[in-house]
This record gives structure tokens, sequence and C-alpha cells, in this order.
């Protein structure tokens, strides 16, 4: 953009040196966790002295923090089984309807992405305390489906926009109901988008801390609402192991997105 | 369109169409619209269960929240004016580079985005501490006598919180500035405009409307934002988010807790209103310029 202006090389220079450090400054925090996860020591020394799997160790040992795995990684899946087909009826509903409609359908669906998240964990943490549901899966799982909804319809609005529905209006003509329809020619052609869908979807819950902060208990406590408990009490590596190995399932999901994206 | 059988076919399908978006609208109406309208009533009802104004009397008398109520702007503009200065440039650098390099650059800058707050927090913590990476490394090579207090604080959050919003604010700044058409700035340098007036008259205002996104994005979401402030903040910056969490786990006092919450709503209004009625503003002027 700026090839109009090749001699200004010194501002070039400055600029690019300024954009690498805070590209560095983004970079830092992730990064700095790895060798630590792979530290001998106790204290939290870097570079680390000597190198070990203890830590590891340590976490896939301990019962407390498998729960908590489990449970986030059970959560996540439902939310994205559920999330998912909610979300592609209310995205073909929206992209038929059209008009006043279909923005205030998109308005109501998009609230719980622009409501601060520490007003809908108390929120719904009252609501579910009137009916004795705080600590049950279901009270998570209910805050983290309506928070994917929208990150779904991200995904499969532009996706909806580009289907051709003539093929809809020939299987229609041809006999097939909408649930046919539906299943048989809009799931197949969608197949990417839906896959993007599911993991988008299946991240958010796992990422989603502050809902189960405060509605998640006990048995059913997610792991990001261990790690907010110990992060406060103590630091120790096991932290560093465990952001590890969530950093790469992350880093491994989204490159499927991309990849899939792109061919 | 005369034909009756017709429209009734119509007024069928939309119907029919209507019923797709239910379930959706159900689950949102469920757990983000009803926790809402909860709060509400929780903010009307004293422990006794009658309703009356007694918490938001409390709530509105107490100097502590007017203290997390300045917080709470302190930070949200703070943390706005950082990534200002921080994302501007670098949404430029990546805008002029080639298309094959600025992809992988974002791929990188979007990796925060993607990681866990948990994960980036604790990093920011083995960072800043005081016998962390950052004051070892400042002792060693003899800056500082002493280490820094640079977490448990307002800066240490600042920087948390900066580092989440960065992307957030980069992502509608790089895609205006990667829109613009490269012919106008080659237009201002052949007509002998520097690069700092190319940048001040062209580039700047053609990409104001995806800094503006950009700056609503992270005003908002910063006003609200808990587990940095819980965690880097130490018990010792309290914005309303962290006011509610304690108001609510420690004194178990839900209706002014519920009134903190409303307060919060009603100031995320107020200055998302104000940010609209300012863009209307802007553009209306750009246009007379135009």
């Amino acid at each position: 953009m700026l090839e109009a202006y090749p001699d200004n090389r010194l501002s070039r220079i400055c600029l690019w040196g300024f954009s690498a450090l805070v590209m560095a400054f983004l970079m830092l925090p992730t990064l700095v966790v790895v060798p630590l996860s792979f530290s001998a020591s106790d204290l939290l020394e870097f570079p680390p002295r000597a190198y070990s799997l203890r830590w590891y160790d340590h976490f896939f040992g301990s019962a407390t923090w498998m729960a908590a795995l489990r449970t986030s990684l059970i959560l996540g899946t439902l939310t994205a089984m559920l999330a998912v087909p909610l979300g592609l009826l209310a995205c073909i509903s929206i992209n038929r309807l059209g008009g006043k409609a279909a923005v205030a359908i998109q308005g109501i669906l998009l609230t719980p992405s622009i409501v601060p998240g520490i007003l809908l964990a108390i929120g719904l943490f009252f609501v579910l305390a009137a009916q004795r549901l705080v600590g049950t899966l279901f009270g998570v799982l209910v805050g983290h489906v309506v928070l994917a909804i929208p990150v779904v319809c991200i995904v499969l609005l532009p996706a909806l926009a580009r289907f051709d529905w003539n093929q809809v209006q020939a299987a229609r003509s041809l006999g097939a109901n909408w649930a046919r329809a539906i299943g048989g020619i809009i799931v197949p052609q969608l197949q990417i988008s839906l896959l993007s869908a599911i993991l988008m979807a299946f991240l958010t819950s796992l990422d989603e801390s502050v809902i189960s902060i405060f509605v998640s208990s006990g048995q059913n406590s997610t792991l990001p609402k261990l790690m907010f408990i110990s992060l406060r009490d103590q630091i120790d590596p096991t932290i560093a192991a465990i952001s590890t190995v969530w950093t790469a399932i992350v880093v491994v999901v989204v490159l499927i997105v991309t990849s899939r994206q792109k061919s | 369109m005369a034909d009756p059988a017709l429209a009734a076919d119509a007024r069928r399908e939309r119907r029919f169409f209507l019923s797709l978006s239910l379930p959706a609208l159900f689950i949102v109406g469920l757990a983000a619209i009803l926790p809402i309208l909860w709060i509400i009533r929780q903010s009307f009802l004293t422990t006794g269960g009658e309703y009356s104004l007694g918490n938001y009397d409390k709530v509105l008398s107490s100097g502590l929240t007017w203290s997390a109520l300045v917080t709470t702007l302190e930070l949200s503009f703070g943390t706005l004016a950082i990534c200002t200065l921080l994302g501007t440039p670098l949404a430029l650098a990546l805008a002029s580079a080639r298309p094959r390099v600025a992809n992988l650059l974002m791929a990188f800058v979007m990796l925060p985005l993607w990681t866990s707050i948990l994960v980036r927090t604790y990093g920011w913590l083995v960072l800043l501490r005081r016998d962390g990476l950052i004051n070892a490394a400042l002792t060693d090579s003899g800056l500082t006598a002493e280490p820094l207090p640079l977490v448990y604080n307002f800066t240490g959050t600042l920087i948390g919180m900066v580092h989440y919003m960065l992307p957030l604010f980069l992502l509608p700044v790089y895609a205006a500035m990667r829109d613009i058409d490269a012919n106008l700035i080659r237009a201002a340098a052949s007509m002998g405009a520097t690069l700092g007036q190319t940048i001040r008259t062209v580039i700047l205002p053609l990409s104001a409307g995806g800094i503006f996104s950009g700056s609503i994005i992270v005003f908002i979401y910063t006003l609200g934002f808990f587990i940095t402030p819980a965690v880097l903040g130490g018990g010792k910056v309290n914005p309303l988010s962290t006011r509610i969490e304690r108001t609510l786990s420690t004194f178990q006092d839900w209706g002014s807790a519920s009134v903190l919450g409303i307060l919060l709503l009603v100031v995320m209004a107020l200055i998302g209103v104000m940010f609209l009625a300012a863009r209307r503003l802007l553009t209306r002027n750009g246009a007379a310029h135009a």
C-alpha cells in the first residue's frame, strides 16, 4: 500500500520495528508458558535449569483436574451438538425471511454476545438458584449454548447466502418435505461450514470461563473454573502444563478450520 | 398475486420459516433474556422478599460503588488509548505488507485470540510477578535496583486488558486499511504529499470507520470484563465487575449485586449511544468535506 513511497526507508523501518515489538507483546504470554511446563523445578524459573514431565504427570494424575477436563470436553461436545442444529435452523429462517423479521431474530440471537459475561453469569445464577439447578451440568450447558449460537450464525449465514435455493425448490417440487430437503441437500452442501461451526461452538464452550465460575461447582466444575481458582490461590507449573495442552488443542482445532476453509 | 390460494401458500411458508428460529429464540430467551429480567427484579427485592428501593439506596450512596465506577472508566479509557496507539501503526504495517506475508503475520496476531484467557493471564503472572521474568531481566541488567510492582495492581490489569483487546481492535482497522484503494495513495504521493501528510489526510480518514468499530468493541468489552481485573488486579483493582462478584460471593447480597449489574448495563448503554452519536457527527462532517 505504501509502495508509492519507496524512499522513506527510515519511516518504514520504524513502522516495522514498532510492529515487531507489538507482535512480540501479543505472543509473549502464550509462548512463555510452554518451556515452563517442562521445568523440573517447583519455582517458576526461566529458562528452566532442568527439564522434566513431572507437571504433566501431576495434571494427568490428579483426579480433580481430570474430572474438570472431562466436564469441559463433555460440555464442549454437548454445546456443539445443540448450538449447531439450533443455529442452522435459525440461519435458514433468517435467510429466507429477510427484512425486518430477519433483523429482529438476528438481534435477539446476538444479545448474549453483547451483554457482559458477568451479567449473564449472575442472572443465570439467580434463575438456576430459583430452580435449584446451580452446580448442574444443565445450567452451564444452556449458558454455553446461547454464547455459541451467535458464533454458529456468523459462520453459517454467509454460507447460506451463497447457497443456491433453487435446489431446495426442485427437491420440494419433486415431493421432498422440508426435513428431507434440509437433511438431504442443505446439510451435505454446507458440510465444510458446518464443520467449522461445530468446532467453533466447541471452542466457545471450552474457552468460556465467567459463566462456569458462577454456575458450575463440585463434580461439574469446568477446567477454566478450576484454573481461575488456582490462579487466585497459588501458581505452580501444573497450570503451565495444562495451558500447554489446552493451547495445543486449540491450535489443532483452528488449523483444521482454516485449512478446510481454504480448500 | 391475486390468487388467494397462492397468497395463503406464501403466508404458510413464512410462518414455517419463522418457526425454524423458535428453538434458538427459546433457549436465548431462557438463558440470556430471562436472567437479565431476573436481575432487574432482584434489584427491587429486599432480603425479606418485599419490593423496595432499598438496594438502590444502599448501593448508590456507597463510596465503593463510585470508586468502582471510576476504576471501570479508567480501565476502559486506558485500554482503548493504548490499543489505538499500538494497534493503528501495526494495522498500517500489516496492510502495507504483501498479502502472503500479511496473512502469515495475521495468524500470529490472532494466536492470543485463540488462547484461553486463563492461559494468557497465567502467562502474564509469570512474566510480571516480583520474581517474574521481566523483573529478573530488569534487575539482572542493572536497569532497576529494585523489582518493579508490575502486577496485582492497576498497571498489571491494564497490561492484561490491552493484551486481550488489541487483536479485537486490530481486526476492523486492518480490514478498513486493506480496502483503501492504492491509487489514492499513489495520487497523493504524485502530488507531492509527504508520507506523514498522506497518512494524516488520506489513510487515517479512510480507515476512520474501522478505527471507530474497533474502539466501540474495545470500550464496551472492557467495561464488563471480569477475569483480568480479578486475577491481575490482585484484589486491589475493583471495577464494577469484580465488585459484583464480591457482593455476591462474599456478602451474599443478591439485591446489591443486581443493582451494580444494572448500573453496569446503564453505563454501557450510555457510552454506546455516545459512540453512535459521535460517529454520526463524524460521518456528517466527513460528507461535508467530500
